[in-house]
């Protein structure tokens, strides 16, 4: 009894250290998955247009972004490793009692991630060695593994939100497993939706805003302009997409988790006729200082200004998520997808009107941080769909205390994690800051690229 | 056999492969590690760079596989490992980000001093992490992990003659396979010299083995008695065909037959992993669990099983294209370093 004792105290040491780790390795790594999904489609893309034009600066252009394709795809893949680790390093009672449920669609990512991997190999690899046809049918492999890779990725996420195809003994056992079925839930396209779209609005954003530094940097030439355009016109699309899917996954989160909705609206009484709330704090079971917006929320989930919301207190205040970190999280995701949106609008007016971008200073300034603001929105998202199912890591069935390990000293581990992600991030940033710079860096998957910092052969003859 | 022989066998042969492929990549770090200073080594570098450079990633991709297969359909073994083994599996895994990362951001990078940052990084991680995943299969066969969530000590699972054995032999094994993987890649694109070099490497690493594979049976006696017993058993003709298949290997080194050599060598290695799986068989956690224990349902087993095969008939052409690819690539270009057109 005293031995169980002692590892019950450690596991409840653990469960802070463990939800951290894991936030901050899928955090860093859900950005790279964004580029991992855009930047092929982008890339395959202006090669085309380059190819069918034969343009110098479409050339150009699709070859700096394949470089850092190969370079974000690498950081992803390590940081995709060590999440493999962490779900059973950190998550046993998750994956050891559900694992024959919803394990499954990670052994299909497994395929659809080395399929990826091999052709982003082989199109970097085949740049100039293969003929344009080739090579860009050697870019479709990657761009259907991504998407593939994605939607399994994202339905196990979506089992843990709304779990599906199984049943459980009067034990809580596992008895009848139906791994596909629990890959259909009812979260699932609505999620991978949201997040496939996310990805072309984070990389679409980014890509642009470098661009649109270096033209406030003065450098106005028909590449920054092209390199700046291309990818701000896909994520131009996406933006408006993305409010539809919002509203879409927003509905059924009403319907599946309405605690979750709950604490994204920091609503605590159940009623009719509920404001949209932004803003504001969550304290004593109640939002203060919000800004309302009159029978919105009502209107958003249930298409009736007067329809029921539930509100936090329909469960016990052990059951309900942190609210300040949802609704803030979420109201950032709102707030930048919506000012993304505005871009993306004012954009789309002066193209459809004059056929040019603005040519006002400001809309450059605004496309510069609009990659920082794609990211924030991305985050705010993600933090809202996963701090939002707590305290439940597999929703009404197994509570994230419940399955973090007991091991003795695994918090040591979040802080060496913490210190090695410090510096594979200033690395990934220095590495694509000289990408943007100078053409010639290699990407990790290049072969014959002389390395840097010894003088070419061939420039010394000339 | 029955389903679950079968899902954890394909899953075995994921293992395999990540031995062979990733472990030849661990192995030409270690090289690297050892290529001596910035300006002798240099040539023996570029030759590692050139020979894993486009692959490293592909290769990895293995232990993914072992991962997901294990924790869909041996999901309590998988649990019971990774929490009672996780601070062998942690340092691994840091070793896998340090390395593939080095490894991606060297070319990137051209102040010296960063460079030899990285490169040391990409060197030393390749030593430890194919350290540390040896010893977690040194922990599971020798029996210190017990079914259930981090039921095992944590420190001695790891900490004891059999991890330490199989750490090492995992590093030296790295070693051998990349020594021998590299004579044949110096020959075809090096000078004569470099291929001599990684010979004399493979030839004496692989002394180095043979010897701690021999004073590992009386380890392994002392510490892991299952173990002993049943590689000594059933597992008998799979380690005597491994012995065998080292020995042509190293036959075929000394004639300079350095093709036919890696293949020999292949076999040795996959040999010796069979012969753990052949001498802990029946069970995933001996004597703890077995391997029908610790199986899913059947219609996980099946999904996985189907997912396998249908997914091994794509994957399988994607990678062979992949290698040729590359290898037509190498045999068009005869030097390392030449200046290659653009």
């Amino acid at each position: 009894m005293e031995q169980i004792e002692l590892v019950l105290a450690d596991a409840a040491e653990n469960l802070l250290p463990a939800r951290m780790q894991m936030a901050v390795s899928l955090g860093w790594h859900i950005i790279f998955v964004c580029f991992g999904l855009a930047l092929p489609v982008i890339v395959v893309f202006t090669e085309w247009r380059a190819h069918r034009r034969d343009d110098r600066e479409l050339h150009e252009l699709s070859r700096a972004w394949a470089k850092a394709m190969g370079v974000l795809f690498a950081a992803g893949a390590v940081s995709g490793t060590l999440l493999s680790f962490e779900l059973g390093i950190l998550w046993p009672g998750l994956m050891g009692r559900f694992g024959p449920v919803f394990g499954f669609p990670f052994v299909l990512e497994g395929f659809a991630f080395f399929i990826e991997a091999i052709f982003v190999g082989v199109y970097l690899f085949g740049w100039d060695r293969m003929s344009p046809r080739a090579h860009i049918l050697s870019g479709i492999p990657m761009i259907v593994s991504a998407l593939a890779g994605a939607f399994f990725v994202i339905s196990a996420n979506a089992w843990m939100n709304n779990p599906t195809g199984f049943t459980m003994d009067a034990e809580g056992r596992v008895v009848d497993a139906h791994p596909v079925a629990a890959m259909f839930g009812p979260s699932t396209w609505p999620q991978w939706a949201h997040m496939y779209t996310a990805g072309f609005m984070v990389t679409g954003f980014t890509v642009a805003s470098v661009y649109a530094v270096g033209m406030l940097r003065g450098r106005r030439d028909r590449y920054h302009q092209v390199g700046m355009l291309i990818p701000l016109t896909v994520a131009s699309i996406a933006a408006p997409v993305q409010i539809v899917i919002g509203d879409w996954i927003a509905g059924n989160v009403a319907r599946n988790q309405p605690v979750k909705l709950a604490a994204m609206e920091g609503l605590y009484r159940t009623g009719t006729g509920v404001p949209l709330s932004v803003g504001g704090i969550y304290y004593d079971d109640r939002l203060r200082y919000a800004l309302e917006i009159p029978w919105g929320l009502s209107l958003l989930v249930t298409r009736n200004p007067n329809g029921e919301v539930v509100g936090l207190e329909a469960v016990a205040p052990a059951l309900r998520p942190p609210v300040n970190v949802v609704h803030l999280a979420y109201d950032s995701m709102v707030g930048m997808g919506s000012a993304l949106l505005a871009l993306a609008a004012w954009l789309g007016y002066m193209w459809w009107r004059h056929r040019r971008i603005p040519r006002t200073v400001w809309f450059l300034r605004a496309v510069a941080v609009s990659g920082v603001a794609a990211i924030i929105a991305l985050e705010g998202g993600w933090i809202t769909t996963e701090v939002g199912r707590q305290p439940w890591i597999v929703y009404n069935i197994l509570r994230t205390a419940d399955a973090v390990s007991p091991a003795p000293g695994l918090y040591f581990g979040f802080y060496a994690m913490l210190a090695i992600y410090v510096v594979l991030t200033v690395f990934t940033v220095y590495v694509l800051r000289r990408l943007a710079r100078t053409h010639s860096t290699a990407a990790p998957q290049e072969i014959d690229a002389p390395p840097p910092g010894r003088p070419d052969q061939e420039d010394a003859v000339r | 056999m029955t389903l679950p022989a079968v899902v954890l066998g394909l899953m075995f042969v994921g293992l395999i492969a990540y031995a062979l492929f990733a472990g030849a990549d661990f192995g030409a770090g270690i090289w690297d590690l050892l290529a001596g200073g910035t300006r002798r080594g240099a040539q023996q570098r570029d030759l590692i760079e050139h020979s894993i450079g486009p692959v490293w990633e592909a290769n990895h991709v293995w232990l993914i596989f072992v991962l997901v297969v294990l924790w869909t359909s041996f999901s309590g073994a998988f649990a019971a490992v990774a929490t009672t083994l996780y601070i062998p599996l942690t340092l691994a895994a840091f070793g896998m980000i340090a390395r593939g990362a080095a490894f991606a951001f060297r070319k990137s990078i051209t102040t010296l001093g960063m460079r030899r940052l990285l490169g040391a990084a990409f060197a030393v991680s390749s030593l430890i992490t194919p350290f540390f995943l040896g010893a977690v299969v040194g922990g599971v066969a020798s029996g210190r992990v017990p079914a259930g969530i981090a039921a095992g000590d944590v420190v001695t699972s790891w900490v004891n003659p059999t991890s330490i054995l199989g750490g090492v032999l995992a590093v030296l094994v790295c070693a051998y396979l990349a020594a021998v993987f590299l004579c044949a890649d110096a020959r075809r694109e090096g000078p004569e010299v470099l291929a001599e070099q990684f010979r004399a490497r493979a030839l004496g690493t692989a002394a180095v083995t043979g010897a701690v594979g021999l004073g590992g049976f009386f380890v392994l006696r002392a510490d892991a008695p299952l173990l002993f017993a049943g590689l000594t058993g059933r597992g008998l003709p799979v380690i005597v065909l491994s012995v065998v298949a080292g020995l042509v290997a190293i036959a075929l080194l000394v004639l300079r037959r350095y093709a036919i050599s890696r293949l020999a060598s292949g076999l040795a290695v996959t040999t010796i992993l069979i012969g753990w799986a052949v001498a802990q068989y029946p069970y995933v956690l001996p004597p703890y669990l077995t391997i029908d224990q610790a199986a899913a349902p059947r219609t996980t087993l099946v999904a996985t099983l189907v997912a396998l095969i249908v997914g091994g008939a794509i994957l399988v052409p994607a990678l062979a294209y992949l290698y040729t690819l590359f290898q037509s690539e190498h045999a068009e270009h005869a030097e390392v370093g030449s200046p290659q057109p653009r």
